[in-house]
């Protein structure tokens, strides 16, 4: 399964090490704790906020999902906090760079 | 270990001059040359080139250039701290014995490609360096009550340290309001807060104990190296509010030079934006967490010129493969006594710190008379 053209899709797949168990992140074929091979699930689209900023109008973050895995996405509504619950609504890729949509719950 | 010391060193101004990266090389190559009376071509035995350029087999043209024919030649690349680990990869050829003099010359062009890390996807849209530091300057105001007024003093302060410096791109001074009141890129940061991409060229000469006293009267010995790599992706930072790569490499290199943190009478630190100087003097150990700008408060009404005392990356301009070296060349100048008007007084002990992408990984050095 290859995670850029499942984002693609709009599937935020993850890979999860078939040995110990590890999410690696980011996607990779080899676990980068023993190098066995991963093996591909869905993500959660559920995390929580790390830290954000503002830029115009828009809010971005750092979002926390499963303990494990950061990403950068875009706020779609209201003014996030730390420690916020969110929900990834959208992810895909814009030419070379991956995507994602945060709503706040 | 054998002692490797600095034997030379040239530099260009910083411009956003639109020169070819060759040329940029060539130009500083000429000035350590200038500086250097008794060096010869055959005697330097390694070429290595620190740039982010895309172009090929740079130090292989330097060294065609310049009428070198070096053992050993190649190109170092590791973003923002590609300069010192072309210093530190020097230091090891010396110090193991495969070269005796190794030539070492970082270029960089305004439009450099290094400023961008395209493979950190986990940064999803947000890949320009305005984005971490954006997170780093609200992680930082917040855990430790920091203002966007009080991280202003930070681009007052180098900016008006680069006037001292004929190599800097800033020509003037700034004011707080000034900075404030600059173009706001986010919430969080401000155009005043940004150290400028720009084109620029340094080149260092290191060489063995003995080789080393054959080109200067007053060598200047690296007596402390640490590095450290923590990742590559801006997100796998465990904070946001300090540097750990930073951290980590400072005791390092304190724990090689057999010194402390308050034995550096001078130092220039990776203020790529307002708010790393700060948080790279309380990782570095200057100060206590949260207390950076205190201490930057301090300096600044004193005008003690310890910290950045060229005007640091947001004053002298940041062309990536050529800021490390400029650093160290700042210390150098400061530990020979002749950074003129820049000059710290009684400088014996100088650190230079410079770090990659959004602090994932940091050099340390500690230089001495």
């Amino acid at each position: 399964m290859n995670f850029e053209s499942e984002l693609k899709k709009g599937n935020f797949i993850i890979s999860e090490c078939t040995n110990c168990q590890k999410i690696v992140w980011p996607p990779s074929e080899f676990c980068n704790q023993c190098f066995s091979e991963v093996s591909w699930r869905n993500a959660s689209n559920h995390g929580k906020v790390v830290e954000f900023s503002k830029q115009n109008n828009d809010y971005f973050c750092i979002v926390e999902i499963e303990n494990a895995v950061k990403i950068m996405g875009s706020v779609s509504n209201g003014i996030p906090n730390v420690g916020q619950r969110v929900k990834i609504d959208n992810c895909g890729m814009k030419g070379e760079n991956y995507y994602f949509e945060i709503s706040l719950i | 270990m054998p002692k490797v010391g600095i034997a030379s060193y040239g530099i260009t101004k910083f411009s956003k001059e639109d020169s070819k990266i060759e040329s940029v090389l060539l130009k500083s190559t000429k000035k350590l040359f200038d500086n250097s009376h008794n060096l010869s071509r055959g005697d330097i035995d390694a070429v290595l080139v620190s740039t982010n350029n895309n172009s090929k087999y740079l130090s292989a043209i330097l060294s065609e250039m310049s009428g070198i024919e070096p053992k050993i030649a190649h190109s170092i690349e590791s973003l923002c701290n590609s300069g010192t680990n072309a210093i530190v990869s020097a230091y090891s050829y010396i110090a193991s014995g495969l070269a005796d003099v190794v030539l070492i010359s970082g270029a960089e062009r305004y439009d450099s490609p290094g400023q961008i890390l395209e493979w950190d996807n986990s940064r999803g849209e947000f890949k320009h360096p305005i984005f971490w530091a954006s997170i780093f300057t609200k992680a930082y105001k917040r855990e430790f009550l920091v203002t966007d007024e009080d991280l202003a003093l930070v681009p007052v302060k180098n900016h008006k340290h680069a006037q001292n410096n004929p190599n800097a791109i800033s020509e003037k001074t700034y004011s707080l309001d000034d900075v404030i009141n600059s173009k706001k890129l986010t919430d969080d940061l401000r155009l005043l807060d940004c150290s400028r991409p720009c084109t620029g060229g340094a080149s260092i000469l290191l060489a063995s104990e003995d080789t080393c006293k054959k080109y200067t009267d007053s060598p200047i010995w690296i007596t402390g190296i640490g590095q450290k790599t923590t990742s590559a992706g801006f997100t796998k930072n465990t904070t946001f509010s300090s540097m750990e790569s930073t951290h980590l490499a400072a005791l390092t290199a304190f724990q090689m030079s057999k010194h402390n943190v308050k034995d550096i009478d001078v130092a220039e630190v990776h203020d790529a934006f307002s708010v790393c100087e700060p948080m790279a003097l309380e990782s570095l150990g200057f100060t206590d967490k949260g207390k950076g700008m205190d201490m930057i408060q301090e300096l600044y009404t004193t005008n003690d010129l310890k910290i950045n005392p060229r005007g640091g990356l947001i004053g002298s301009g940041h062309p990536l493969g050529a800021t490390g070296i400029a650093q160290t060349i700042e210390i150098a100048q400061q530990l020979q006594s002749c950074a003129n008007k820049r000059q710290v007084d009684n400088a014996n002990i100088g650190l230079v710190h410079n770090m990659s992408a959004a602090s994932t990984s940091s050099t340390v050095l500690v230089l001495e008379r």
